[in-house]
């Protein structure tokens, strides 16, 4: 995942406290220092009172390195963790409307959605709904041959993770 | 442990006198009258009424730096917080342990429905704004968290690398009553400071201080922060290390001391910015290597090896790449450094590096021969006036400068200053903060007329409430530095600088209960000075100054620190 600049795309794993304004003062601080945002997802995690934030970043080292640091300087952020690229299972969800101008369409449309292994989860005279499921590449492609048949809307939910193997991410560690 | 039922006012200040807090500065509004109201009953903490918030700020910034304990200021919600803004991202910038606590509109109203979101009469989004420039912040939910945010306030902004906390306290929660338990408890989970040194990254720095021929040390504020000055020495003492020290660091180290070499920068001492450039390995303690500091970082010291100590991990390799790095409190890491330095061969004191040293010193910082009256003379003299035990603070600008360069600081905590955020108006605040800390030293700001009409309402305070400073007033009736760069850096054109001769200082002074006195020669400056810092109220010493007078030597912007002009 590193291109000519020296820029890689890395995943950050950061448990924090479950409370109000944490996604504010991480957030901030990537606005305030300039480090870019690619995606992130926050959900509640097994462990009590403690959310999960999965970041996708991109810079070059020495950024990556100012960004765990600055991450792990907030005081509600508990633990921070720059996942492996070569061992992490990463996925992202899409849901999909997609115009269907004819009956051929609808057809081809739900043999594409069957390849990528996706599921159509509403459906209407002149649309589909599809929900689907994978690495962000592959919600691209599949985007992709969707946009000949016209997008009308689409809600991504930005790249989750967890790194392969019985290893975790803990706050008692 | 015993519950002790009282209002949330009242487990506030209980909890502050827990936390031995005597002194507070602050101005109250509607939202903080609940807690201005417990005051009443609670003797043991003093209240100083400021004119302005930012001045409370500034004060308890300052009563934080004198005295290495955290300095507390009150305000209301809404204008009152925000007047804080300017005095917390200033103890932000230089790490100082503040603790703000703000009004807020109710969080809960008489109905039951939610005030904060709605636009209240004086409400503002004081965690919002000040999120970006504290170490810390939070708005309190409930009357028994009260004592546990309180000490887990005081513990982020002491701990670690210091910084300001802010404590958002809605008026409905000062009112409502509970059942309050007080603990010395503190239940934090995403904050462990790394204190203790990595003893190989020792033993590494150790050897590599061992094998340089040209060592050098660099000392900023974490030394200071970290109570190290002691450390600092006997390591500097042993090493036969010369020690330049930041901005921020002057105080760390004795400017009369033989391996004293004075401040790096923009405007450092040249002797500084010379054999920082020719040595061949740097200890760095406690500094950030701030842009002023450095100057262009392609010419900072590329080929000497860098040792940086800092408590701050994210500070490591932000602005400069380093050889070896320490994370760890100052005072920790120059101990055992030095208790692996003493096992190796000493080095002797006729070496070339010292010779260097004192050459150097004959070429780059000779006695000032004439006594003109000008800054670097007054300066020089006001040295000799006050006693070593003396603190001074500064404005920003020109004054500052010059005191950076020819005031010499003896001891730390002993020279406070904005040097991060460059506030003006900074210091006379700052110096009733330090005066009401250590109400037995004398206390002098350094300012310039610029700097000091932008808090000069603080007098008020100073007068009343018998804090007595000194201020000296290098008046020269322009905003002096920038002045100094249309000058230098855009051919003379000058626009928006001159405040001519207004206000008469002595007149100001007078006005409000000061004493004010004008000087024009050394023998009136001289005696001026000892007047007032034996006298029992605050006075204002007016010294008229050309506004011709630059700042030299300078460093350019964007130059190195090798293209520095001007004499010292």
């Amino acid at each position: 995942m590193e291109n000519q600049n020296n820029k890689k795309t890395t995943v950050i794993a950061a448990l924090v406290e479950n409370k109000p304004g944490v996604l504010h003062s991480v957030s901030n601080m990537f606005r305030r220092r300039g480090f870019n945002i690619e995606s992130i997802t926050v959900g509640q995690t097994e462990q009590k009172g403690v959310a999960r934030m999965t970041i996708t970043v991109s810079g070059d080292e020495k950024t990556l390195e100012q960004i765990t640091k600055q991450m792990n300087k907030l005081i509600d952020v508990i633990k921070v963790n720059q996942l492996e690229p070569d061992s992490i299972v990463t996925r992202e969800l899409a849901l999909v409307k997609i115009s269907v101008p004819d009956v051929k369409s609808r057809s081809d449309i739900i043999n594409c959605v069957e390849v990528f292994r996706g599921r159509v989860v509403d459906v209407s005279p002149e649309s589909l709904m599809v929900e689907i499921t994978g690495t962000p590449d592959k919600v691209d492609a599949f985007l992709n041959l969707m946009r000949t048949y016209g997008i009308i809307e689409l809600a991504r939910t930005g790249l989750t993770a967890l790194s392969r193997g019985i290893k975790s991410i803990r706050i008692d560690e | 442990m015993a519950t002790v039922k009282m209002n949330g006012a009242n487990a506030l200040l209980e909890s502050l006198e827990r936390q031995g807090v005597k002194h507070v500065f602050g101005i109250l509004g509607g939202a903080i009258l609940p807690v201005y109201d417990a005051l009443c009953t609670h003797p043991k903490i003093r209240h100083i009424l400021a004119r302005h918030e930012q001045g409370a700020a500034h004060a308890a910034d300052g009563y934080a730096r004198a005295s290495g304990q955290p300095g507390v200021c009150f305000a209301t919600s809404g204008p009152g917080a925000t007047n804080l803004v300017t005095g917390i991202a200033n103890a932000y910038m230089d790490s100082s342990p503040i603790i703000a606590l703000t009004g807020q509109v109710p969080s809960i109203a008489k109905n039951s429905s939610y005030m904060i979101g709605r636009d209240a009469f004086q409400e503002a989004d004081i965690i919002g704004i000040t999120t970006p420039i504290t170490k810390y912040n939070c708005q309190l939910s409930s009357v028994a968290e009260i004592p546990n945010t309180i000490n887990t306030a005081f513990y982020i902004a002491t701990t670690g690398r210091p910084g300001p906390v802010l404590i958002d306290f809605p008026k409905n929660i000062q009112t409502d009553t509970a059942n309050v338990e007080f603990t010395s408890h503190i239940d934090i989970r995403g904050y462990n400071p790394t204190i203790n040194p990595h003893p190989l990254q020792i033993r590494k720095a150790a050897e590599c201080l061992a094998e340089a021929e040209r060592p050098i040390i660099l000392a900023g504020g974490g030394v200071i922060t970290a109570n190290a000055a002691d450390e600092l020495l006997t390591v500097a003492e042993l090493l036969l290390a010369p020690v330049a020290t930041t901005f921020m660091g002057k105080g760390a180290f004795p400017e009369i001391h033989p391996l004293s070499v004075g401040t790096i920068g923009m405007h450092g001492n040249p002797l500084a910015n010379r054999l920082l450039l020719e040595a061949d390995v740097m200890l760095a303690v406690g500094t950030r290597f701030s842009d002023r500091a450095t100057g262009n970082l392609d010419t900072f010291c590329p080929e000497a090896r860098k040792i940086h100590i800092d408590i701050d991990a994210a500070e490591i390799g932000k602005n400069i790449d380093v050889d070896i790095p320490i994370v760890a409190d100052a005072k920790k890491a120059l101990s055992a450094l030095y208790e692996r330095l003493i096992k190796q061969a000493k080095r002797k004191p006729d070496n070339p590096w010292m010779k260097r040293l004192e050459e150097a010193r004959a070429q780059l910082n000779p006695p000032n021969e004439n006594k003109e009256f000008k800054p670097k003379s007054l300066l020089q003299i006001l040295r000799k006036l006050l006693p070593e035990s003396a603190i001074v603070t500064t404005e920003v600008g020109q004054n500052q400068m010059w005191s950076a360069l020819y005031f010499k600081a003896l001891k730390p905590r002993t020279f406070i200053s904005s040097g991060g955020l460059g506030t003006m108006g900074f210091g006379f605040p700052a110096a009733i903060g330090a005066k009401t800390a250590c109400p037995d030293r004398v206390v002098v700001d350094i300012a310039g007329d610029g700097s000091f009409i932008m808090t000069e309402q603080e007098l008020a305070c100073s007068v009343i409430e018998e804090i007595p400073v000194t201020v000296i007033v290098l008046n020269n009736g322009v905003l002096g530095m920038v002045a100094q760069w249309q000058r230098m850096f855009y051919k003379r054109r000058y626009m928006a600088v001159k405040l001519g001769t207004y206000p008469d200082f002595v007149k100001l002074a007078e006005s409000y209960g000061a004493q004010g006195f004008r000087v024009t020669s050394i023998p009136e400056f001289e005696k001026a000075v000892q007047t007032a810092i034996k006298s029992k109220v605050t006075t204002v010493i007016d010294v008229p100054i050309s506004m011709e007078e630059d700042v030299v030597p300078m460093i350019p912007p964007g130059c190195g620190l090798n293209q520095q002009v001007g004499d010292y």
